[in-house]
């Protein structure tokens, strides 16, 4: 059995601001790191490693050249082979045109029986490729899922979260799974894969190995274009207190009384 | 492709530079310039004060005649015999962008023994609604209710879809854009025509600390997600009936691959999180789990629920149920109270439709009091205890 991981390298958000002065964005000391919520997804396709025989995972990802870091990551934790999906004709793709040109790559290392990617990537938050990618290579899919049984060699049954709470689905392989943390949590490095990791040569799969055109690539390939990038507003009409705590719990109770707050 | 420098324009102030997140710019004497590293961000076009800057063009992609797509329409999210509010949020969204354009609004309504449900999507402004009513829509899979809709758009050519970004929207709207290539726009703040007629898609990025409004110029529909309770729901003053198009399609449409076992609901600590009237939410500042104690004391005393942001939840002091934020869920509440709550616009995107949203933290500057209306700077271990000793006391006055 081969499964295929999607990974993304991302900026950690958590520290990305906009100046209040300049309004620039203010990237000092902001890391690139795998994507949170991929770990869960490598993690998903290495516990069925353990637990099947002979199971073979791979890692993808689509970025720069220093998006390698994730794969050596991955590598270190228990994945087999690695491949960078990397060109200057991929910049600028959106949902799209990253979506296709990820199966482009899937089409290459056929056989694949599984693809995991994690719920959602935390730069843009938009949980699209996934079931873009699986859509345009025909394959069935499952979004938000917590839990992966197999039922036979190419069955699986599998839990996915909903708004309400959670549905029990059977779908046939090959398929298409985005993931959630419920799978638990991601194994760290190990010594003797950290250690083939950093010998392993990881390939680099561009538009000419992948028998792409670069019409169908990264910004040209993409249907939405950024027209504006702005930091949020902020709001003006606001009452700020500052005192002691006995003045300010008075005030508060009296200002949400003035509002009407049911309760108060 | 990278970035383009209009040499003319730039005067080399190097801002472009500063703001590049992989240091892609560098300055020559009289102009930046761009080296390949350029991933097409935008993150300098917005910065440079002498509009100097610009990307270059998506393609066209597959050739669409734009003329024949007419309308905006809606996907009325159906679960289990009720139409979900979210429906009637994008409803009177739509009916604003629709009377700008000048176009009908439509409403899309799948599921199973369908019936008289079409009547407060007419009271929130449908015209039209196209309703496709069969035993296998009765359970949601991707796959059907994505080749539903699609074959639905081909037949009708709407210009605009509009669907709810609940754990459902989310799911198989991206199906449909893949099948119908085109572009697609998570999880909108906020909606707009522009002078060309085009959809202007607003949400946030990066965490939701930056803005990004987004357009599918060439793409046929163009199609947003907005989450529950971003937008407001307003019923019509006078509603009148539209026309209904009942919709049969062939029966090979309605074949799966995928099978529904089973569908559980979950009633959980936050089951009542979104429709709560008031909502306390603690973040990082709280210190450690058990402190939440005295969030859900404020909160039962207000008849509330608890929220947290993201921090709180990663840290392990609140369920990832209940955060909310961009990744959390959505709420709206009369009162929302963050509390230890820094403010990153991750966490504010989820909560900022709030009537009235009161902030305590000890950090002057933390950027939670600019989206607040009452900001308390006060160590919350003191003012917390504090103000429910408050409540408490002026109830025990009144009895």
């Amino acid at each position: 059995m081969h499964i295929v991981v999607c990974l993304k390298q991302v900026p950690e958000t958590q520290n990305i601001r906009i100046d209040p002065e300049t309004h620039t964005l203010v990237r000092q000391g902001v890391a690139s790191i795998l994507n949170p919520f991929d770990y869960f997804a490598l993690e998903a396709a290495l516990k069925i490693k353990d637990e099947r025989e002979s199971v073979k995972v791979t890692a993808i990802t689509m970025g720069p050249p220093q998006a390698k870091d994730v794969l050596i990551d991955a590598l270190s934790r228990g994945a087999d082979d690695a491949i960078l999906i990397s060109d200057r004709a991929f910049a600028g793709a959106d949902t799209w045109a990253t979506s296709f040109t990820l199966a482009a790559a899937i089409k290459k290392l056929e056989p694949v029986d599984l693809i995991i990617c994690g719920k959602q990537a935390i730069d843009g938050d938009t949980a699209q490729v996934g079931p873009e990618l699986a859509t345009i290579l025909n394959w069935p899919y499952a979004t938000y899922v917590k839990n992966v049984e197999f039922l036979d060699n190419s069955t699986l049954k599998i839990t996915r979260q909903t708004d309400e709470g959670y549905a029990v689905w059977k779908l046939p392989l090959p398929a298409l799974l985005t993931i959630l943390k419920d799978v638990g949590d991601p194994r760290p490095r190990s010594y003797k894969c950290t250690l083939r990791a950093r010998k392993y040569d990881i390939p680099t799969w561009g538009v000419t190995d992948l028998n792409l055109d670069e019409n169908q690539v990264g910004l040209k390939g993409s249907f939405t274009q950024v027209i504006k990038v702005f930091s949020p507003e902020r709001r003006k009409d606001k009452l700020i207190l500052e005192g002691s705590v006995d003045e300010l719990v008075e005030q508060l109770y009296s200002w949400l009384k003035e509002q009407r707050i049911p309760g108060i | 492709m990278k970035a383009i420098i209009d040499k003319e324009l730039c005067t080399a102030c190097g801002e472009c530079a500063d703001v590049c997140p992989v240091e892609a710019i560098s300055i020559r004497e009289e102009w930046a310039e761009v080296s390949d590293d350029c991933t097409l961000c935008g993150m300098c076009v917005d910065t440079c004060q002498y509009d100097a800057i610009s990307l270059p063009e998506v393609g066209t992609g597959p050739k669409k005649d734009k003329e024949d797509y007419k309308g905006i329409w809606v996907f009325a999210e159906w679960r289990h015999g009720e139409i979900h509010k979210v429906s009637y949020e994008l409803l009177t969204t739509g009916r604003k962008l629709a009377s700008k354009k000048g176009i009908p609004l439509g409403a899309v309504l799948l599921g199973h023994n369908l019936e008289g449900m079409e009547k407060s999507l007419f009271e929130y402004g449908a015209d039209v609604v196209y309703m496709v009513d069969h035993p296998s829509l009765e359970h949601f899979t991707d796959e059907i209710y994505g080749n539903v809709l699609t074959e639905l758009i081909k037949k009708y050519k709407p210009e605009i879809l509009l669907a709810g970004g609940t754990s459902t929207g989310r799911s198989f709207i991206p199906r449909v854009a893949a099948l119908l290539r085109t572009g697609l726009t998570a999880d909108c703040t906020e909606l707009d025509i522009n002078e060309e007629g085009l959809l202007v898609q607003t949400r946030p990025a990066f965490g939701g600390n930056i803005m990004a409004s987004i357009l599918c110029p060439h793409g046929r529909p163009q199609i947003a997600t907005v989450r529950p309770k971003v937008m407001k729901a307003e019923p019509l003053e006078h509603p009148t009936n539209g026309l209904i198009e009942r919709v049969d399609l062939p029966e090979e449409i309605f074949r799966t691959k995928i099978e529904v076992l089973a569908e559980h609901k979950v009633e959980g600590p936050s089951a009542n999180l979104v429709e709560a009237d008031v909502v306390v939410s603690g973040g990082r500042g709280l210190m450690k789990k058990d402190n939440f104690g005295m969030l859900y004391e404020l909160a039962e005393l207000l008849n509330g629920a608890v929220g947290a942001s993201r921090g709180a939840v990663e840290a392990g002091y609140a369920d990832s149920s209940q955060q909310v934020g961009q990744t959390g869920r959505t709420v709206a509440p009369v009162l929302y109270m963050a509390v230890g709550i820094s403010g990153a616009i991750q966490h504010v995107v989820g909560m900022q439709g709030s009537q009235v949203i009161v902030a305590i933290n000890k950090d002057k500057e933390a950027p939670i009091f600019d989206v607040c209306h009452l900001g308390i700077v006060a160590d919350l271990f003191e003012f917390v205890p504090a103000f429910i000793k408050k409540i408490k006391q002026e109830r025990g006055e009144k009895e």
